[in-house]
């Protein structure tokens, strides 16, 4: 099969003898750094930490779900198990997942900067991201908490005895901490692109998180507010969600979920981000409708502001007001159409190649797009009364989050770990672990679509034994899809050591990142890049390389 | 105007210590106010005014303790559109708030 991957002699190929992995050595050069390139390393290891243990919450959910009574734990625990699954995998791990890593890392390479615009503030989010999952982890810990992630009033203010408290306030740490990673994009694509770096000419990795910093600022202090406001009910009783207050505890809902909804676009809209440069690279050819694409991750974050409401159709909101709100969820789907068509059409007679990126966002696109137009089934008012709270809402999550998002979580670390690291990881088992993994979801996930049409409720750990078969399904493929999330966990760390030399442009890419060393300087350029042609100009390339080709012969 | 401006190099602007005392006098006036208005009894204008009120004293402290007043436009946008997304939370939640009940009746 025909590759693009040209990788430099293996014989005499050396890694540079300098670069911001080997700048300083010691603990203290790690955790008192300013280098967004190092900065983003310690947040990949951390949020792999907490996604390794909300997998794990992950695993004991299906295990439990095997057999229908509730046999492996008792219904509490089950409660408080799927609880930190959500709560770990979302605010530890989706919303941190590629802006806080991949981002962290590209953003200041791409715009053609030394670093992104403060340093200081970056580590600090770092820290409060950590303090915040040690906090979630001690709230774990301590007992646990049973709200589900979505902290139900007046359930989680009245009802519970649980560690609410204590793993709202780690949720707040944590929403600070993407509060300032969204903060420092913002600034640093306003005001340090390099000369040339028109914003029509930005890699739309960088518009997607662009688009995605805008709702982490506009919307996490919502979500603090409403979280603190719980706590106050819950420990001096200032009535806002308790009727017999004068409050409302739908209040509540409309808070969360104007966080939570857009929060979704977070976690999604840097995927995407993933997905346009990948596309690009591996089909030689300029994303089709550039311009179509970054606006439309624009008026994702906009639009993703206006539909909140539609997880609360069932809650006794006001009908008039509920159609209002499925109408703008269907206009969502626009954008996010707009997306998927580009990229097909990008793919349209271009020169495809199956590098291990590619099939992680084939894998996106089919999954996502399986996911988004299920959720055009929730928008619409009847069919929600049906499907809402059943298995259906579960499995058209899981398929926009986990199949969208942490496909193009791990076609991003792929693509990028050679200019990571410096060193390819092993194509051949990347590849097994890619399709192990769409499988494995498929397989899953597939099931809960057919178990919520026929009426299985979520949040329960006991089903009628109607639905064996079906779950039976569900848990077997989780195991492969955990062998395929394994995988990459042991062969990229072995590829740090055995893994062959990449240099500098592996893929033949455009931007700007792949035309300086792998690993980067600590300071990324030897001197300031000038942007001379559009994003995705592959003739430029061709030219540029010829050009080099020709001085060193 | 002609010359872009450029918020790393633009001339600081400069507050003397008057305007800041100027300010914190209003701002403890305005709490006095609120205060006093309390214990009046206006039916549902005591939230009104309350409200007002303090909206007033943001804007107070946004403008010149945060000196937007006197940044660049790019800046004073970056507030609006803070504000403009607090607008869309109220404006969209009423909706639900005020036909809850139509039909009802």
């Amino acid at each position: 099969m025909s590759t693009i991957v040209s990788l430099p002699d293996q014989a005499t190929a050396k890694l540079p003898r300098k670069s911001y992995l080997n700048e300083e050595y010691g603990i203290k050069s790690w955790l008192l750094t300013g280098d967004h390139k190092r900065i983003a390393m310690l947040y990949l290891m951390s949020i792999t930490f907490f996604f390794v243990i909300g997998g794990m919450l992950a695993g004991l959910i299906r295990l439990e779900l095997l057999t229908p009574p509730s046999d492996l734990m008792a219904t509490d625990t089950y409660n408080k198990v799927f609880s930190m699954h959500g709560i770990i995998m979302i605010f530890l791990f989706l919303v941190p997942s590629v802006p806080a890593t991949i981002g962290n890392f590209l953003i200041p390479l791409m715009v053609g900067a030394k670093d992104l615009a403060f340093p200081k503030i970056n580590l600090l989010s770092w820290y409060l991201y950590v303090i915040g999952g040690i906090i979630i982890l001690a709230a774990m810990v301590l007992g646990g908490v049973d709200t589900g992630w979505t902290f139900t009033t007046p359930l989680s203010t009245h009802y519970l005895n649980t560690h609410v408290v204590t793993a709202a306030m780690g949720i707040f740490f944590a929403g600070f901490s993407s509060i300032f990673t969204g903060l420092n994009f913002i600034v640093t694509v306003h005001r340090m692109r390099c000369p040339g770096m028109t914003w029509f000419r930005l890699p739309l990795f960088v518009w997607g998180h662009y688009a995605t910093s805008i709702i982490m600022i506009l919307g996490t202090p919502v979500l603090a507010i409403t979280l603190v406001l719980v706590a106050l009910e819950r420990t001096i009783n200032i009535g806002v969600f308790d009727p017999t207050k004068g409050g409302d505890p739908l209040l509540f809902q409309h808070l969360f979920w104007f966080y939570s909804h857009p929060a979704v676009y977070i976690m999604i809209l840097p995927g995407m981000a993933v997905i346009s440069e990948v596309i690009s690279t591996f089909s030689r050819k300029r994303v089709f409708g550039y311009t179509a694409v970054a606006f439309s991750s624009v008026a994702i974050a906009v639009f993703g502001f206006l539909v909140w409401e539609h997880h609360m159709f069932i809650m006794g909101v006001s009908q008039y007001s509920a159609l209002v709100f499925s109408l703008l969820t269907m206009l969502v789907a626009v954008p996010s159409a707009i997306k998927i068509f580009n990229w097909s059409m990008t793919l349209y007679k271009g020169s495809i190649t199956f590098e291990t990126p590619m099939l992680y966002a084939f894998g996106f696109i089919g999954l996502f797009t399986i996911g988004g137009l299920t959720g055009i089934f929730l928008a619409t008012l009847g069919m929600d009364i049906h499907l809402t709270e059943t298995y259906f809402i579960v499995a058209h999550f899981h398929f926009v989050m986990v199949g969208g998002m942490l496909m193009a979580y791990l076609a991003g670390i792929h693509f990028w770990w050679p200019k990571m690291t410096g060193r390819m990881y092993p194509e051949g088992i990347s590849k097994v672990s890619a399709i192990v993994t769409f499988i494995g979801f498929i397989v899953t996930f597939f099931p809960q679509f057919l178990l919520g049409y026929l009426g299985m409720p979520r949040r329960y750990a006991a089903y009628p034994p109607d639905f064996q078969v079906l779950n039976v399904f569900s848990t077997a493929g989780a195991s492969i899809l955990g062998i395929g999330y394994l995988l990459p966990m042991l062969y990229l760390p072995w590829s740090l050591i055995y893994g062959k030399i990449a240099g500098n442009n592996p893929w033949q890419a455009t931007g700007l990142e792949w035309q300086i060393q792998s690993p980067p300087l600590t300071e990324n350029f030897t001197e300031i890049p000038v942007m001379d042609h559009e994003a995705y100009d592959y003739e430029w390339l061709a030219n540029k390389t010829q050009h080099e080709v020709q001085t060193v012969g | 105007m002609s010359e872009k401006i450029d918020p790393e190099h633009q001339e600081q602007h400069i507050v003397g210590p008057p305007v800041y005392l100027t300010i914190l006098l209003c701002l403890l006036v305005l709490t006095a106010i609120t205060t006093g208005v309390a214990f009046i009894d206006l039916g549902v204008f005591n939230a009104v005014i309350a409200l007002a009120i303090a909206c007033l004293k943001a804007s107070l402290v946004v403008l010149f303790f945060m000196h937007i007043k006197y940044s660049s436009r790019l800046l004073k946008m970056t507030v609006l559109a803070g504000l403009f997304t607090f607008m869309l939370l109220l404006t969209l939640t009423m909706t639900d708030y005020i036909s809850r009940a139509w039909g009802m009746w």
